[in-house]
């Protein structure tokens, strides 16, 4: 399977304890090298005044055209993303494709006491899934398997950052990681 | 939980990014989804394939989303729609749901809400599939081939037939006009080890007495004027299967004699011909008459109604069987929709309780016509009680309103007068629906009123409809 590299592509800048624990995170997920990169810049063009937004495609036009050869790649971003015909997502990934971004933006809502923990077991369980469906993986329907399908923060929250077995066994299938555009 | 990957989805819009995003969206919860850029590429996929669910956009050139809808569901009635509009206007939503969307999205939508939109219309689609599986079952156990009945009495003739259908011995069924005959024949030939053998069908009551005979037993070359040919009979075509004789009490004594010594040898001549001819036929046959008064009387021979009556089946008429409406009607609509080539999804509450009350003289052929009938006329997929044309007592019992039938002496334009007078009067002078009773267009009743000096009370006599009002 290909290495995967994160970048923060955030405005404010982020804790690098946080960064660690979604690299640890994801090498135990998915068992690959995973390295915190630095990118050459942030991304252009995302920002839709009118919906006071950033397009996520335009995030993953911008990431694949400055990612490394090699690897999949996850960008981290502080900004709310949206896609046209929804209020707002937490990420988005090209389905078997290189690149995938996620936000922190939404993920600080409802924190209870728990507080910068839940926050960033909620960041930790977006990466995982986000490059699941770079790597091919749909949503899930087995409850609590991180490729469920997060509507709103309170999914997050019920998931685990796990892969169920069968998206486990599913991600050794021939040609689940492939290079294409959605 | 049901896989998603069975539920086909088709996203339209004229936006691409929408379009696109839509599509990713639903891609990545395992829905198999296709996209279409207008509505005409939408009925053409829709055409080629089935789809579970049709997003639509409102607004789109050329043809708008509620036309689409309009169109799809001529294509694919169990269709779920769902409008996507980028305004959110009461009257759009209200358009949109009584033309029959399943809900309607304003854009942009909440991830929650379109995530729950999904999976209520899979869950309820895969419940009206269950739904539809066990009706199938439990319609399987009250049917015999094509008769269908859940009451004790046809269960009985069911198990009768059954039995019956596994041996070769004569059977008689007896029963109404209307009331299967023909139908428990040939189910009786479907379940018996005859089934791969042809099923001949002669209708007795037809046909002169040497016609009959000719029919029968065949001809040899010249032996009667316009006997050209040697020509087969119905008792040979029917060899190794089963021979149905309907309306066996209408045979002349000559005959009566003839099928007497068939039944007992199993072989016979061709009229004019010299040559034995051995057949190995089951014979099934069927009458309205009461057989054993015309052997009383003399008109029917004694020894052939007992070779007959082997194994008597007697069908009730359907007002004994009064529970089976219900359940005939779901299965007449079933079979009707598909002939007709319409969605008809059921019949009004009122209609269903004027069948229920009906006398059916003309038994289960009569109920099939009269809802054929409904089919035709009804304007929408269900089956109102005017459509059905049914006469006699109306369903509380008080007697029809309009006027007395006519006489048989009565003139032709007199049989019209009153008949359309009748029709007025049930649909309280509603002249769209009369019209539509009587199967002619409003400007041709209001022609005929006006010829007929028909008006309501109080009203001059009736003026044209002028367009547009």
């Amino acid at each position: 399977m290909d290495p995967i590299s994160i970048w923060w592509i955030g405005e404010r800048p982020m804790a690098p304890g946080v960064m660690e624990r979604v690299r640890g995170e994801l090498a135990a997920a998915y068992g690959v090298a995973v390295a915190c990169g630095e990118p050459p810049g942030r991304p252009a063009d995302t920002f839709d005044p009118k919906r006071g937004q950033h397009l996520s495609g335009r995030m993953l036009a911008w990431l694949l055209q400055a990612a490394p050869p090699e690897g999949k790649l996850l960008g981290l971003t502080d900004q709310d993303l949206f896609i046209p015909i929804l209020t707002y997502v937490f990420g988005e990934a090209q389905l078997g494709g290189r690149v995938a971004v996620a936000s922190t933006a939404r993920l600080h809502e409802d924190l209870d006491r728990a507080g910068e923990r839940r926050f960033v077991d909620r960041l930790v369980k977006e990466a995982v899934h986000e490059l699941g469906h770079a790597y091919g993986l749909v949503h899930c329907q087995v409850p609590r398997c991180v490729m469920t399908r997060a509507a709103g923060v309170r999914d997050v929250d019920e998931k685990s950052p796990e892969l169920c077995p069968r998206c486990r066994h599913r991600l050794t299938e021939p040609g689940r990681s492939r290079h294409a555009v959605e | 939980m049901p896989s998603n990957e069975r539920v086909r989805i088709l996203v339209v819009d004229d936006e691409e990014i929408v379009r696109e995003s839509l599509a990713g969206w639903l891609a990545k919860d395992g829905y198999a989804v296709e996209q279409a850029d207008r509505g005409a590429a939408a009925l053409a996929r829709l055409a080629a394939q089935r789809f579970s669910i049709l997003i639509s956009d409102l607004k789109m050139p050329e043809m708008d989303g509620l036309a689409l809808q309009a169109e799809a569901r001529k294509l694919q009635p169990d269709l779920a729609v769902v409008i996507m509009t980028a305004f959110a206007t009461v009257d759009t939503a209200v358009t949109a749901m009584k033309q029959g969307a399943f809900d309607y999205l304003v854009k942009p939508f909440d991830p929650e809400e379109l995530s729950m939109m999904m999976q209520k219309i899979v869950a309820q689609q895969e419940l009206v599939r269950e739904n539809a599986v066990l009706r199938k079952a439990l319609k399987k156990e009250h049917q015999l081939h094509d008769l269908t009945s859940k009451a004790p009495a046809m269960q009985a003739v069911f198990e009768l037939a059954r039995t019956a259908a596994r041996s070769s011995s004569t059977i008689l069924i007896l029963g109404e006009s209307g009331a299967g005959k023909e139908v428990l024949a040939r189910a009786i030939h479907a379940e018996s080890p005859r089934a791969a053998g042809p099923f001949v069908e002669v209708s007795c009551a037809a046909l002169t007495e040497t016609l009959l005979e000719s029919e029968l037993f065949g001809h040899e070359k010249g032996s009667f004027t316009g006997a050209t040919a040697r020509r087969k009979g119905k008792f040979e075509a029917a060899h190794q299967g089963t021979l149905f004789l309907d309306e066996v009490g209408d045979i002349g004594p000559k005959l009566q004699l003839d099928l007497l010594r068939v039944l007992e040898e199993r072989r016979f001549h061709r009229i004019g011909g010299n040559e034995t001819v051995e057949v190995d036929v089951r014979i099934v046959a069927a009458t309205n008459k009461d057989l054993q008064r015309a052997v009383a009387s003399g008109s029917f021979r004694e020894d052939l109604f007992y070779r007959l009556n082997v194994i008597p089946i007697r069908l009730p008429p359907l007002r004994d069987r009064r529970e089976d409406v219900p359940l005939l009607v779901e299965v007449f609509l079933e079979r009707l929709s598909a002939e007709l080539g319409r969605p008809i999804e059921g019949i009004s509450a009122e209609a269903m309780n004027a069948l229920a009350v009906h006398p059916w003289p003309g038994n289960v052929r009569e109920l099939r016509n009269v809802l054929e009938r409904g089919a035709v006329v009804a304007r929408g997929p269900i089956i109102e009680l005017l459509d059905l044309g049914l006469e006699g007592p109306s369903p509380s019992g008080a007697a029809p309103r309009g006027e007395p039938p006519t006489s048989p002496d009565a003139s032709l334009d007199e049989v019209e007068r009153r008949h359309i007078a009748a029709v007025l009067a049930h649909t309280g002078f509603n002249v769209s629906q009369s019209a539509r009773v009587l199967g002619v267009d409003r400007v041709t009743l209001y022609n005929k009123m006006r010829k007929y000096g028909m008006k309501r009370d109080g009203e001059d006599e009736p003026s044209h409809p002028t367009p547009g009002r």
